[in-house]
């Protein structure tokens, strides 16, 4: 007799097209938040399954803060190839360029902050009523109270304390004019799911993510990539290390481990084993406790 | 590569304000090796400024400012954790009575409910509220975790006392599977480890109870239903003239060959194929997404339900359900709600309220029929169009509705079909 369950990563799939799903059909302009990071290619490769045989009916868009890996936006561009893809892309740069927001100076800069301004300017010019992220409940404490479908005002704004009861899997996406919402269709994968997920259908990820050689910089107890967008103190020195990065976000931001898993088994073995969370290596969430509470109230994902 | 091999358990925790709900999560997690180095160097630094004289557990879970501030929860927070047996989803719930709609939504999607009674208090009436909820969302497994032993010198006496009031109180409700666990959160007995001063405890765990508890026999596969989401039409040379019914399987077992019905229209025809990335099926049950194609050619569309011919859902206007009120504002007289039903919405009126239950002493109250927000009634609603359902207590996806607010667009109301 056939045994009528479904393992893990198969319930979270079926739960995650679900989502897609519901996505496409309750509203007008959707489109998938890409980031060019494992979580946004696994939201791509689920689009790909819930459409099948179509193509995703949604537009890919890159909040570009011009801070990136070259290694992402090759990664980015080979994808949107093949899957014949729209690309819309919010440059953080022209922001800058606008006015709109200003630069941070000194050595911690980052371009972080600013993107929640274009993310939200982009979404508006191209009327898009609900932004597909690839966000996780267990990435951080103030992820864990998203909801699948998660509504925001006409600010961007996340307002956690009136947020709309989500019951069994019946999602409310009625909106005014002028309000979005994100969709988050993995919120209930951990890092450990999507690994094992990217390795049990053998999905492309950017080089980044296996151990290689890079030229690096110690610094907040992490490895910080060298590029032209790194302002070196003083005391600081660029060396080579074998690393990789278990997370993707800026270069400035993003701190690598050393490591030596160059195949995905390898990765989900030094995953399994790992003691620190995956964003304990970005910057950006370490500015304060509340940091990712604080950034999501203005329209961060 | 057995770590692919693992099921899935989802359980809400439920308890009074200071049960130690949150105490008891953190427990799990951090015997179970599930908390980082970073997180406990996190939680560490907090307890810490606030002069705890212990790592506290608890604020593992609370997320949000005004939670740490206040040291109570808010929201529902969704926690992760796997052992080599199972992947864990917890939604942890608030116990405030204002909160109460939250813990509905937590219980809603759940396998398991915990419910934290505190040793030396016994059965309270959030407890009897908790409980009811769980009930009342078929939720198909009940632990109740009779917690802060340590403070009652570990008595058995007083364990047993407690369990006692919980089974007489829980003869009215309408669940199979209750087992007692007694435990200290806060010292970690029977929560992942076996308690040395409770020896004349002979169960399991609380995390070998929910390693072990069989699911596998809760979802419906007798009666088959398959709501439709979307129509999947690629317009390519390859597909040029391909219709996929693209959902998540509701109930049921179907297979290609099988012969279907599709409502409202009533029309019949054949499964062709069931259709994924990674190949066709030879049967798809719940909870798969797949996309069916028919022999036919007829009109399906978002909202219709697939079914069996000779096993299809009711199929009616006048709809009998138990309501959770989940909005600060009651209902207004005569007002017109969105039904959300599977992946159909409707228009409905509410017609009448039955009685409202005290959700404490589970009373009918026929007299007071003002609902507001938490408040639980029978209530009968009236449809513009037929919704395709079952009573809940047969399907919970074909049995459950929301109701949106057509001018706020909130989601104001849940509810459980008769």
């Amino acid at each position: 007799m056939t045994n009528y369950s479904l393992k893990h990563l198969e319930e979270l799939e079926a739960e995650s097209i679900f989502v897609m799903r519901e996505v496409f059909a309750q509203f007008d302009n959707p489109a998938i938040l890409f980031s060019g990071g494992k979580d946004s290619i696994v939201v791509t490769h689920l689009a790909r399954k819930a459409f099948f045989p179509a193509k995703i009916p949604f537009p890919l868009m890159h909040v570009d803060t011009g801070h990136n890996f070259p290694e992402t936006i090759k990664f980015r561009d080979d994808l949107i190839k093949e899957l014949g893809a729209q690309l819309i892309v919010g440059s953080v740069q022209d922001s800058i360029d606008d006015g709109r927001v200003e630069e941070e100076t000194g050595f911690n800069a980052s371009r972080n902050m600013l993107q929640t301004t274009t993310l939200l300017d982009t979404l508006e010019r191209e009327k898009i009523d609900c932004a597909l992220g690839g966000a996780r409940r267990d990435e951080e404490k103030a992820r864990a109270k998203e909801r699948f479908l998660s509504h925001r005002d006409e600010f961007g704004q996340w307002d956690p304390k009136h947020q709309r009861p989500e019951l069994w899997h019946l999602f409310n996406g009625r909106h005014s004019m002028g309000e979005h919402f994100r969709a988050f269709p993995i919120s209930n994968w951990t890092e450990m799911d999507v690994w094992q997920y990217i390795l049990k259908e053998n999905i492309a990820i950017p080089s980044l993510y296996f151990a290689h050689e890079r030229k690096v910089i110690r610094r907040n107890d992490t490895w910080i990539p060298y590029s032209e967008h790194i302002n070196l103190k003083p005391e600081e020195e660029v060396v080579t290390k074998q690393i990789r990065f278990r997370t993707l976000g800026d270069i400035t931001i993003t701190g690598g481990d050393e490591s030596d898993a160059d195949t995905l088994e390898k990765i989900v073995q030094e995953v399994a084993a790992a003691r620190t969370t995956e964003r304990g290596n970005r910057s950006d969430d370490k500015r304060s406790e509340s940091a990712m509470e604080d950034r999501k109230k203005e329209g961060y994902f | 590569m057995s770590y692919l091999d693992m099921e899935l358990l989802r359980f809400t925790t439920a308890g009074s304000v200071d049960d130690g709900k949150s105490t008891l999560i953190g427990r799990l997690l951090y015997d179970s090796k599930s908390i980082f180095q970073d997180q406990i160097e996190n939680i560490q630094a907090v307890s810490d400024k606030r002069g705890s004289e212990h790592l506290e557990l608890g604020l593992l879970t609370d997320g949000l400012k005004d939670e740490r501030e206040q040291g109570i929860t808010i929201d529902v927070a969704y926690r992760y954790f796997a052992t080599p047996k199972r992947k864990f989803i917890i939604a942890d719930t608030p116990g405030h009575i204002q909160y109460t709609r939250n813990m509905v939504t937590g219980a809603s999607t759940a396998d398991v409910a915990l419910i934290l009674i505190d040793a030396r208090n016994g059965v309270i009436e959030q407890t009897c509220r908790h409980s009811f909820i769980a009930s009342l969302l078929r939720i198909p497994h009940l632990v109740v975790c009779v917690n802060k032993m340590d403070l009652v010198d570990y008595s058995e006496e007083q364990y047993n006392k407690v369990v006692e009031q919980y089974k007489e109180f829980a003869a009215k409700l309408n669940v199979h599977d209750i087992r007692f666990i007694p435990i200290s959160a806060l010292h970690g007995d029977n929560v992942v480890n076996n308690s040395e001063p409770m020896n004349w405890y002979k169960g399991g765990t609380l995390l070998h109870n929910l390693e072990t508890i069989h699911i596998g026999s809760d979802e419906n596969l007798i009666d088959c239903r398959f709501p439709v989401q979307t129509v999947i039409r690629p317009f390519s040379t390859e597909y040029h003239d391909y219709r996929g019914y693209a959902g998540t399987v509701a109930g049921g077992v179907f297979k290609p060959g099988d012969e279907v019905i599709v409502l409202p229209s009533g029309l019949t025809s054949k499964i062709k194929s069931i259709d994924t990335l990674n190949g066709p099926l030879n049967e798809a049950f719940p909870p798969m997404s797949v996309t069916m194609t028919l022999e036919d050619d007829i009109d399906v569309g978002r909202g219709d339900m697939i079914s069996r011919v000779n096993n299809q859902p009711e199929v009616k206007q006048d709809i009998e359900v138990m309501l959770c009120w989940l909005n600060k504002k009651g209902p207004k007289p005569r007002a017109k709600y969105y039904v959300r039903h599977t992946t159909n919405e409707v228009r409905a009126i509410i017609k009448e309220v039955i009685y409202k239950v005290d959700i404490n002493t589970l009373h009918r109250l026929e007299e007071d029929k003002e609902i507001g927000m938490n408040d639980i009634s029978r209530v009968m609603l009236r449809t513009t169009k037929p919704l395709f359902c079952d009573p809940y207590s047969k399907n919970k996806i074909t049995g459950s509705i929301i109701l949106v607010d057509e001018t706020t667009n909130e989601t104001v109301a849940a509810g459980m079909i008769l």
